[in-house]
């Protein structure tokens, strides 16, 4: 199976090549098919990786690029030169995360886009690409360079409707933070291989493990997180991704938010398993403590921004944010139980995110606006993206069976096991303002309620936006609802899947457990059980998937909703909750040189935290 | 020596960039900025690779084997670095050309049409 394992990212550069020399030839609906299939291929390709990486010992299978392998070059010994792509049931579930994701954006832009030229295919499958090759890379060197990819994909793919201003300026705001972060992270990749002189995450961390190089450690892995902080919008970095995803064509939203903010994350905990655990010098409590600070500081500030939003896409951006706050917690808790937690979260809350900014797609389609108050009362003529909208919204609540129910439930068991019980408020919270502004825009779409707007959302800003679409009489066409409807299904359909719960909590034991894949990296031995015994695997626990949890944060997030449309929110409570609101507009400037800087005082910021940590 | 040198060189660079697109009010400016902070990362990485009396790392022309090289690990990452680099200023210089035709400004401060 090992020849499948460049597939995800051969494939897409090979036909993104293809389309871009020869498509214009060809009629339009050619190049889409062509496209629609090569993501579907892949999808089917990264879940066959991930079966086969969870199957029997659940070594993970590595492949080296130009059959490089460590003991290939006699002089270098055991050191391993070449690069290498090591595939991890849970990597390999992130890359088919990625492709399903794609397949759904290709699919909704059949229909979409007045010239969707070959242009877009092209890049769209570079995106995709370097997602893939981001989620399977064992190389740190590797890693930076699909991270820059998939920046520059992302920038491209933002400024697309380079006729209107804001594009640009989402374009521009992405750009110059993410590059700033890429460069530190480049810096910290360099002190990691002037200590270890090795490139190969197992490598690298192996000499560090038996070398310890004392507070450098925890200097490296600041630097080496820097882009990923950035990449994956955890404040004070977030300002970035509001700007970029409000403005972004609809089908690429949905692939922003989705997925591309979580692989940031994903990378900070694959380098700090595959490098920087284990190691005396930079201990766990102190990124423990790190990443809950941050992980709760970006859920707090996403989710008022959110609710103080009108403009829908930008409302999604900052429940975004929100979000990436409530899985940075997951992540940082460092238990196999969060991991898999935060895993599911992840699938459930990318299906959930997506298919709501495909409704979104489905407004400016329908009505040119994806204001929520121009769009006030026009609902009746979109009556089943309000049914799926609404669904939607319970999955950003984390009503079950959806995976973000069951995965911040797992998450919630994880957090009193490591003695943390105030994280369930933070999801509570996180849930209920972000799935309450959804419910807020339907009741005022579908419902026609809220005729006057509380005094905070009069600040929001109003951004101009065109219509993507042609032909927008009449019904809307299924290959828009239908991929929305496929994503809400299958974020249900993830975390009562028999046997899926206990395969995340497997393969995110397995991530942690570093030995095991070092040995199988250098050794190239199939690492047999390695050091974690089953027994140590937590069992999953028969839950309800956290049902009361979630009927106190469906309750909380309708009485938001109706505090929003009815001004509730005038009195004196709502007038706090305003002023604070308004104080975090006023950072949301618009302007890169003040994300830059926020971006050097988190850093400097975030240094003083692991050092005290210690 | 050399090392530490092209370290404190790196870190100078980098802070510099850092102050000029911070305080940019123009967007080819603020281009060019990230360019420089971007060679803090050529000189640092050019700075691990080096060895005392090691030549470059070609063996050719009669040049022995056991000659001491510089490492050519970090001069492949550096020229990756280059070409990655090249492609995220192309883009930004189109965008920079774009926002000045449809705002007829390059101050950043002028293409925020989005803020709170």
């Amino acid at each position: 199976m090992a020849w499948l394992v460049p597939m995800p990212v051969a494939g897409p550069l090979l036909v993104a090549a293809v389309i871009a020399a020869v498509g214009g030839m060809f009629p339009r609906r050619l190049v889409d098919a062509l496209a629609t299939v090569t993501a579907g291929a892949v999808l089917v390709v990264c879940v066959v990786l991930a079966r086969e990486a969870g199957a029997g010992h659940g070594a993970p299978l590595v492949y080296w690029f130009g059959g490089w392998r460590p003991g290939s070059v006699a002089r270098a010994g055991a050191f391993p030169v070449g690069v290498s792509f090591v595939v991890d049931p849970l990597g390999a579930s992130m890359a088919s995360l990625v492709s399903l994701l794609m397949l759904a954006a290709m699919m909704f832009s059949w229909a979409w886009f007045k010239e969707v030229k070959v242009f877009f295919r092209t890049i769209m499958l570079i995106f995709l690409a370097a997602m893939c090759g981001l989620c399977l890379t064992g190389d740190l060197f590797n890693l930076f360079v699909w991270f820059e990819l998939m920046t520059a994909a992302g920038v491209t793919l933002c400024g697309y409707k380079s006729q209107e201003s804001s594009p640009l300026q989402g374009a521009l705001n992405f750009a110059v933070p993410n590059t700033i972060g890429a460069f530190m992270t480049l810096i910290g990749i360099g002190l990691v291989y002037a200590y270890t002189g090795s490139l190969n995450m197992a490598a690298a961390g192996e000499t560090l493990r038996a070398h310890p190089p004392g507070s450098l450690a925890l200097m490296a892995l600041l630097l080496v997180s820097a882009g990923f902080l950035v990449k994956g919008a955890l404040a004070p970095f977030h300002f970035w991704l509001a700007d970029a995803h409000a403005v972004a064509p609809t089908p690429v939203s949905v692939l922003f938010s989705g997925v591309m903010v979580e692989l940031g994350l994903f990378a900070i905990w694959r380098v700090y398993w595959g490098v920087f655990s284990g190691i005396p010098d930079a201990p766990e409590h102190a990124v423990r403590v790190l990443l809950l600070l941050v992980g709760t500081l970006t859920a707090v500030w996403g989710g008022l921004m959110c609710y103080g939003q009108h403009h829908f896409k930008r409302l999604l951006a900052f429940s975004t944010v929100c979000h990436m706050g409530l899985m940075a917690i997951g992540v940082g808790l460092l238990s196999p139980r969060a991991a898999a937690g935060t895993a599911l979260y992840v699938a459930g809350h990318a299906c959930a995110k997506g298919a709501i900014f495909l409704i979104s797609g489905i407004f400016l389609h329908r009505f040119g606006t994806v204001d929520e108050m121009e769009l006030r009362g026009k609902g009746r003529w979109a009556p089943i993206a309000g049914v799926l909208m609404v669904i939607g919204a319970l999955g950003l609540a984390g009503v079950p069976p959806f995976g973000t129910g069951f995965g911040g439930e797992m998450i919630d068991e994880a957090a009193k096991d490591a003695g943390a019980e105030w994280v369930k408020i933070v999801f509570i919270f996180g849930g209920a303002v972000t799935a309450g502004a959804v419910l807020r825009a339907a009741g005022r779409i579908y419902w026609n309620l809220g005729a006057s707007m509380e005094a905070t959302a009069a600040r929001a800003p109003r951004i101009e936006e065109r219509r993507e679409t042609r032909g927008h009489e009449g019904a809307t066409p299924w290959t828009m609802w239908l991929p929305a409807a496929a994503l809400l299904l299958v974020g249900m359909g993830i975390s009562v899947w028999p046997g899926l719960q206990e395969a995340a909590l497997h393969a995110a034991a397995r991530m942690q457990e570093t030995g095991n894949y070092r040995a199988v990296v250098l050794a190239g031995a199939g690492g047999g059980e390695g050091a974690l015994a089953r027994a140590a695997l937590p069992a999953v626990h028969s839950s309800a998937g956290g049902i009361g949890t979630a009927a106190i944060t469906v309750s909380l997030a309708v009485a938001l909703a109706i505090a929003g449309l009815t001004g509730m929110l005038r009195g004196r409570v709502g007038r706090v909750v305003g002023a604070g609101i308004d104080w975090l507009r006023v950072l949301q400037s618009g302007q890169v040189g003040d994300y830059v800087a926020w971006l050097v005082a988190g850093m400097a910021a975030y240094g003083g935290v692991l050092l005290m940590g210690r | 020596m050399i090392f530490y040198a092209s370290m404190a060189v790196a870190g100078w660079l980098l802070l510099v960039g850092l102050y000029g697109i911070v305080t940019s009010r123009h967007l080819m400016h603020l281009c060019l900025c990230l360019t420089v902070l971007q060679s803090a990362t050529y000189v640092m990485l050019t700075g691990i690779g080096n060895r005392r009396g090691a030549s470059a790392p070609v063996y050719a022309g009669g040049v022995p084997t056991s000659a001491p090289v510089v490492d050519p690990v970090v001069q492949a990452l550096m020229l990756t670095d280059i070409v990655v680099e090249a492609t995220v200023v192309a883009l930004l210089l189109a965008i920079t050309l774009q926002v000045q035709k449809k705002t007829g400004s390059t101050d950043p401060d002028n293409v925020s049409v989005m803020k709170g």
